[in-house]
Formats: structure tokens, sequence, C-alpha cells
């Protein structure tokens, strides 16, 4: 059995251990703000925070999760309050919105990190995250808002 | 209740589990075209596209009938709707129809969206707004030339007031207006047109939210995974699934019928493993070990696909447009030059990999998917399980992209098949291997062109011949040339004022399904023209953008079909959106100049390129800036858009799109190549199928909007096609190196 805590909550599961935290989430949880893009870690659709590290979660087997502490796009805010999300609204950044939870987790762990990020900071945390939609320059744009810094 | 096309309607069938008892509910229906009208002569059915229902409280209800995937139609078209209204907009609320032929045409697909129904929508939302009026000034008891809307009220000139939802009831009961009467606001009256609102889904987008297909679920459904044959048309010989149903999770196996030519929309065939969730059924899938009898594509290669169609595209072929005497022209010129373009087969890639949900009940299915098209779900579904499509129900979900890979509903078709033989709900889910492996490709394409020119350089003789496989191909399996809408993207609207000019179209077979992808034939067809016209404008030694209005010409309307040519215009009247040159050159203009194009000579590595293109009736012109390193590595800091799409509706959106266009074309140009070998796609996911990420894409897209009042038209593609060409065309004045070959990656640029 493995134990973990998710946005806050306990939770325990009985599965295959080797199971990925991605299909836990969203077929077991019903959490489905976390994306399913590529399942190998090439895209950044399934960003979560494990212990406050941005993980890709269709690589994290729930073994490798256990005992930690998961935060989805589900628990980064109450109702969307969190600045990036804030950010996010203000420059109308998604357009399908499929990347835009990972694109989010993903900014939220470079803020915490880097609070005051550089375009090549921003380059560096984000290459992992693919927008097909082609939003890359509102993101950068949200994200310099929500830290404060010049576009 | 009305002799035209709008008309009140009584709460019954599927709008009572929408509108309440007592809402003022009209309906619309899209006027065919002539074109159509022979065909839905037959069908008198009233078919409104368009559904409104004012409630009691007030709240306006706003059935959104085409699809999301990213351009924010689902909620521009209700602005418009609202606007026309004179609704606020903060009392709307919409709900997204499921697939029905009552809708009109529900396909979202090439960029037709809002030409097809902002004056459908408009008249809808002024009859609305008459009605209102005249509900009040019945009321009143008042000459309803003194009730005026204004804000979800109608305002007497006395200054007394009753909200539109008081007067819902009333106003159901008023005749709709004929059209003579209807006055459609005038753009200062705009209260969302021209503005923009913000995107519906967008709050519950930003908390992880949103539905899409992906996301759906419903009580008791199993997934499935499934395997299908990794070369196109090949048929399962057998399967040995011991290992697959070892696995945990896994309930069964199940087979899915190979598909009868033409391939059409049908499930491809295969053997699906069905688990308790979707890791399982993956993990199943890859257990499984299946035969196949791989059939005649399996010596399919991409390599020598493409000297085959350049030995095609060298040799005359079949005239689609023909003026002057190319050959004679050719004889007498100073210079000639030929050149041959490569395009690669691409995939969609949509963020979102292809998934649905299928119940089947007592000879009814019930859908939930990711489609552009859930018409075309109703009919392949029904046409999979041996029902009428009445019985198929699609409920539409958000879409993580398209690109038109979800107007292909072969994954719907595959779910329907399994919930029909295991008869409980199942969710069939693409991992992105299959998403690349299994596409309808965008064709692969060999151009050659040829032009004679004169002593100032400019082409008195234009040959142009291109071999692509067809769409045609998904519809007809015998199709070898590109249709009349392949040709007329792009192609034989070449808008350049040459006396001599003969465009020409060769055979290809398919070894592959192919697909519209954004933009479509426009893609290869503007890489060609725009990087051949600047390579005489090099030799030439010429100013790109001078050389390029010379070429264009005087403003005028080319007359395509003065010179004998076949010409689909979109499917729209060439008298309404004539092929104007003045349009397309003032976007060049625009462009140049908000570029700073005079200011910024070409430096070593670095400079500017251009080229614009009417694609989906819009004109659309790209200066792209590039930066070319010692090592060769392209960088893209700056492009600059123009775009003439008529009437702006919503210009946040406009912009995003051809931001995301440019994008998309860069995608094209620098990274994206699928190739196969023995019939087999070669590649598989992000890692060996790239697309641009943050760090690759243009650092920043500028777009310039310009004003116009001409009938609006679609953004989602026309900013697609003049990217490629406009940073090869960067690439050469940085570098002096020319890409002739898509992508640029494959060229050693220094
Ligand atoms: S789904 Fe995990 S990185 Fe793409
Ligand atoms: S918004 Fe569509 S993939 Fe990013």
């Amino acid at each position: 059995m493995v134990q973990l805590k998710v946005n806050g909550v306990a939770k325990q599961f009985e599965g295959d251990p080797e199971m990925p935290l991605l299909w836990y989430l969203r077929d077991l949880l019903e959490l489905t703000g976390t994306k399913f893009g590529c399942g190998q870690g090439l895209c950044g659709a399934c960003t979560v925070h494990v212990n406050g590290v941005p993980t890709r979660s269709c690589l994290t087997s729930l073994q490798s999760a256990a005992g930690k502490t998961v935060l989805t796009i589900e628990g980064l805010s109450a109702n969307g309050t969190h600045p990036l999300q804030q950010a996010w609204k203000q420059f109308a950044v998604p357009q399908c919105g499929y990347c835009q939870s990972g694109q989010i987790m993903q900014a939220a762990a470079l803020l915490k990190e880097k609070p005051k990020p550089s375009d090549r900071d921003i380059d560096e945390a984000m290459q992992g995250n693919i927008c097909r939609c082609g939003t890359y320059q509102r993101i950068r744009q949200a994200i310099k808002q929500a830290a404060g810094v010049k576009a | 209740m009305s002799t035209e096309n709008i008309q009140v309607v009584s709460r019954r069938g599927f709008l009572g589990t929408i509108f309440s008892a007592g809402a003022f509910v009209l309906g619309a229906q899209l006027l065919p075209s002539e074109a159509q009208a022979a065909t839905l002569a037959a069908d008198t059915a009233w078919h409104p596209g368009i559904w409104l229902g004012l409630e009691p409280d007030g709240t306006l209800i706003i059935l959104a009938h085409r699809s999301e995937m990213g351009t924010g139609i689902r909620t521009v078209l209700p602005m418009v709707l609202a606007d026309e209204l004179e609704a606020d907009w903060k009392r709307v609320k919409i709900e997204q129809a499921i697939g029905d032929t009552k809708y009109g045409s529900q396909n979202t697909d090439g960029s037709c969206s809002i030409r097809d129904f902002i004056v459908t929508i408009r008249e809808a939302g002024a009859s609305a707004r008459l009605m209102l009026e005249r509900a009040a000034a019945e009321k009143w008891k008042v000459p309803a030339s003194e009730c005026k809307a204004a804000n979800h009220q109608i305002v007497h000139k006395s200054g007394k007031k009753l909200g539109y939802g008081e007067l819902a009831t009333l106003a159901a009961l008023q005749p709709v207006p004929k059209k003579e009467e209807l006055r459609l606001k005038s753009p200062s009256e705009f209260r969302y047109i021209g503005k923009g609102v913000p995107s519906t889904d967008l709050d519950d987008i930003v908390v992880g939210k949103g539905t899409f297909g992906m996301d759906a679920r419903v009580p008791g459904m199993v997934y499935a995974s499934i395997e299908r044959s990794p070369v196109y048309g090949g048929k399962l010989k057998g399967f040995d699934d011991k290992a697959a149903l070892a696995v945990k999770g896994v309930q069964q196996t199940v087979v899915i019928d190979g598909f009868k030519p033409p391939h059409n929309f049908q499930a491809l065939g295969g053997v699906a493993v069905i688990a308790d969730n979707t890791w399982s059924a993956m993990q199943g899938r890859k257990k499984l070990k299946v035969d196949w009898d791989l059939g005649e594509h399996a010596s399919f290669d991409s390599e020598a696909y493409k000297k085959s169609l350049f030995e095609t595209a060298r040799q005359p072929q079949k005239q689609v447009r023909n003026i002057g005497d190319v050959d004679a022209a050719f004889a007498k010129a100073t210079k000639v030059h030929e050149a041959d373009y490569y395009v690669p087969m691409l995939a969609h890639a949509p963020m979102e990999p292809p998934a649905a949900i299928a119940e089947v009940k007592n000879g009814k299915a019930t859908i939930w998917t990711a489609t552009q098209n859930p018409q075309a779900v109703q009919e392949t579904v029904a046409a999979a399980l041996g029902i009428q499509k009445e019985d198929v129900i699609c409920h539409v979900t958000l879409l993580g992209g398209g690109f038109g890979r979800k107007s292909k509903p072969d994954y719907v078709a595959e779910a329907a098949i399994l919930a029909q033989k295991l008869n409980k709900p199942v969710k069939v889910v693409w991992s992105r291997e299959e998403d690349i492996k299994f596409d309808f490709y965008h064709a692969v394409a060999a151009m050659h062109m040829k032009a004679g020119t004169d002593v100032k350089g400019r082409p008195t003789a234009w040959l142009q011949r291109s071999v692509f496989p067809t769409i045609g191909s998904t519809f007809d399996a015998s199709a070898r040339y590109g249709q009349e809408f392949e040709m007329g993207m792009g192609w034989v609207d070449l808008p350049y004022d040459i006396p001599n000019h003969r465009a020409e179209n060769g055979p290809a077979q398919n070894h592959v399904r192919q697909g519209w992808m954004r933009a479509v034939a426009n893609i290869y067809h503007a890489f060609a023209i725009h990087s051949f016209i600047d390579e005489l404008a090099a030799s030439a030694g010429r100013d790109r953008v001078e050389y390029l209005l010379d070429v264009i010409g005087t403003p005028r309307h080319l007359d395509l079909e003065a010179q004998g040519v076949k010409y689909w215009n979109n499917g729209k009247p060439i008298a309404d959106y004539p092929l104007d040159t003045g349009r397309l050159r003032h976007v060049i203009e625009v462009a140049a100049e908000k570029s700073g194009w005079a200011k910024k000579k070409p430096v070593k590595g670095r400079a500017l390129g251009i080229a614009a293109h009417r694609s989906f009736l819009a004109y659309v012109c790209a200066v792209v800036e590039v930066e070319v390193d010692d090592k060769g590595q392209v960088k893209i800091p700056r492009v600059d858009i123009a775009i003439d799409a008529g009437q702006i509706i919503d210009p946040d959106r406009v912009k995003a799109q051809l931001e995301g266009a440019a994008v998309f074309g860069a995608s094209i140009a620098m990274l994206g190549e699928i190739t196969a070998v023995n019939g087999q796609i070669q590649q598989s996911n992000f890692n060996n199928y790239r697309v641009a990420r943050i760090n690759e894409a243009p650092y920043v897209t500028h777009v310039h909007l310009i004003p116009s009042n001409a009938i609006p038209v679609g953004v989602g593609e026309p900013g697609v096609p003049p990217i490629a060409p406009a940073i090869c065309n960067a690439i050469f004045a940085a570098t002096g190196k020319r890409v002739r070959d898509l992508p640029i990656r494959k060229t050693k640029l220094v």
C-alpha cells in the first residue's frame, strides 16, 4: 500500500505501485487538471509538484511518490488566486488550454526558486513544457507580470 | 411563425432540457448559399444554427454550436449575438450544443465560423432586440419607436424601464420581424464587437477544471488501448494476448475489424486491450504479440517516394492554369531560373491526443469526445454500428487543440465499436505514439518552379508544378490528382502580374491517410512560391518589398474565371470576396513599415525575410527577423504580421491566433518531419517529431490588424502559410544559404 498526500489530503493506494502518479490522479482521484500529453517526460502537460519540486507525473511511479506531498493545479490556490493564475487571465494566455495546467505548475515552481526570473531563466525552466497552440510569448509576459519584472 | 430564416420556437424536445418554461426562444437558420440550396431543397426541415433563449430571470442562454479548440469561437459567436441584442455579457450563459443537423453545419474547420455565421447571428440578435422593444411598447401602450434597448433593459423615452427577463414571455408572442424591419447596430453602438470579452472557459482552464475529451468520464466505463497495423491497410493475421491478460487491471482483449477502402473516417482496426484504467490498458497493449499481413504499402519508403515525386514534378503535367505562352517566353527571357522545393509529411500533434467515450444502449449510441465535427461523428459511428445517425448523440467537450486532426473521428468509431461489443461504456485513449504514427498526415509535396526574367529581373514567364498525394484519397481510394480545393489554396490563384504563366499538378498515390492540417495545401504552395519569388528578387539584386509590389502589380481584382481557371475561393462568391491585389499590397506595405524593413539592412547572421499570402479569404504578410549564429543555430527574435481579415470581431483573439500561427509555422519550417521506412512511420513522440518550444519559438510576434469594413473572415489558418518562406528568405539574407528542403534543421547553414 502506498500512502501520500494530494493537495493536503491523505490518500492510500492499494493497486500496482508501478502505476504513474499521472493516471492515479486522473483516473482514480478524478483530478483531471493534470494532463496527459506524451507519457515520456517530453511535454510537461502532466507537471505537478512533489515535495515542492516540479515533477512529470507521467514518469513518477506511485511507489516513488510514497510518503510525499503532491500538489496539482487544483490545489495551487483557492479559486484561482495564485498570482500566476491571475496573470494568466490578465494576458488571456490560454488558447485551447490543454497545456496550461502544466505551464502554470512549472512556472509556479520557477517563481519559488527565482522570484525575479530573467528571460534566460524562463527559457530554461519552461522549455520542457510544449504549447502546440503557441502561447509562449504570453506565457513569458504572464510570468514576468506575476513576478513583477519588466517585460 | 416567420417567413424568413428566424423563428420563435416553442420549448419542446431537446430544448426543454436547456431552456425553462416561459423562456423566449429564438432560432435562426443560416440561409444556404446557392450551391447548397439545391441539395437542401429536398430537406424542408427548419435547421437553425443559432439558438438563443431569454429566461424570465433575465439569463440569456446561447447555444454554442461550434467546437472550441482554442480559437475562442465558443465565446466570440455568442458575444456577437449578445452585442446585437444589446444584452449584458454578465448575464449570458453559454451551452455547448450536441451534434445535430438541426444546427446546420457544425464542422469547425476551414476558418469559417465567423464568416459563415456573422450575418445570421447578428440578424438573430437584432430580431430579438426589436421583439423586446415591441413587447415593452405593448405593455406600456406606447409606440415602439419610443422604446430602445439598452444593456439588458428596454428604456422608454420617459425614462421608465423594463428588464429583458420581465419582457421574455411577451416578447415571445411578438411576430418575428421581417428582414427589412431589422436595424443592425452601427459600429459606434458596439458594446463587445471589435473589443472582445474574456473566453468563457478562461477561469476554468487556469484552475484545471475545463473538461476536455481526455477528461470526460461516465459511470461504469472501462478503458481501451488499441494496437493497430504499423503499416496503413495491414491486416490482422493473429495475436497472442496471454501476457497482456496477465497485466493487473486488464480485463479482456477485443478485435476491431480493419476498414474497407476508401478509409474515410473508419476505425483502422486492430486489437483493443480493455482495462480498469488507462495505464493498465496501455501496459496490456504493450504486451500483445500481434501478427500482421502488412500488405501493399509495406514497401513505402519516404526517401524513395520523394525522388519519385520530383521525377513527376520535372515532367509536363496536368495544366490547371495557363495564360500567355510560357514556353515561347522562356526562349526569349534574359535569364531562366529553376528551383525545386520540398515540404515533408507532417503530423498535427494536437496537445491532447485523440480520446472518446461511447456508450451503446438499445441501438442508440451516446458519445463524449473532443471533435471538430460532431455531425461527422454521428455519421461515422452510425456507419460503424449499422444504426441511424439520428440515433447517435454526440456531446462535444473542449478540444485540447484540433488543427484538423479532430475533424476525422476514427477514434470515436473505435470507442463505439468496442462499446457495442462489450455492452458497456468504453473510453478509448490514444497515446502520443499512436497519435504520431496513425495520423491523417499533412501531405508531403514536391514543387518544381521555373521563371524567365527580363533585363530588370522581372518575370516574364512563370511555370509552377506541384505533386502531392491528395486528401481526396480519404474519400476515393483511386484519387491521384490535387482536388479543386487543394489547387485553390495558393496555387491557381497566384496573384502576380506575369503575362505568361502556367500552373500544373501531377499525380501521386497515397501510402498513408492524408488529411487537412491547419492551412492545408497553402503550406507547401506558399513555401515554393514565396521562396522562389525571393530567389528572383535576389538574382535581380532588388529590394524584396519593392520587387514584390512590382510583381504583384497594380491594385485590381483578379478574374480567374476569365482565364478559364476553376477556382473555389473557399466556397464563397468571388463577387463578395474578390481576389484583391490592392489588399495584398497593403498588408505588405504595413508589415514592411511596422517591422522597420527599410531601416534594418541585412548584416551577416541577422536579417529580415518577407512573404505575403492570401488564404481563407484573408490577406497576411509576415516579416520575420532571424539570427543565425556561428554554429548555424537559428533564432527568431521578432515576427511582424499584418493581416486584413475584414472587420475584426475580437482583436485579442485574432492576435492570439496569429501569434500561434507564427509558432506553428516556425515548427513546420525548422523542425517537423514525418518519414516512413517499410511503410512504418519512423517518428513516435515529441523527441523525434519536434515542435517548437519556448526557447525555439519566435520571441515576440507583433500583429498589425488592418482596419476594414469588409465582411469578416476567419483567422485560424491564414497566419501559417507565410511563416516558413519568410523564415527561409531571412536565412538567405543572413547567410546566403537557400533552404529549399524543409525542415531547415537538415541543412547546414554555416
Ligand atoms: S505527459 Fe508527462 S511530460 Fe508529457
Ligand atoms: S494552449 Fe493549447 S497547447 Fe497550450
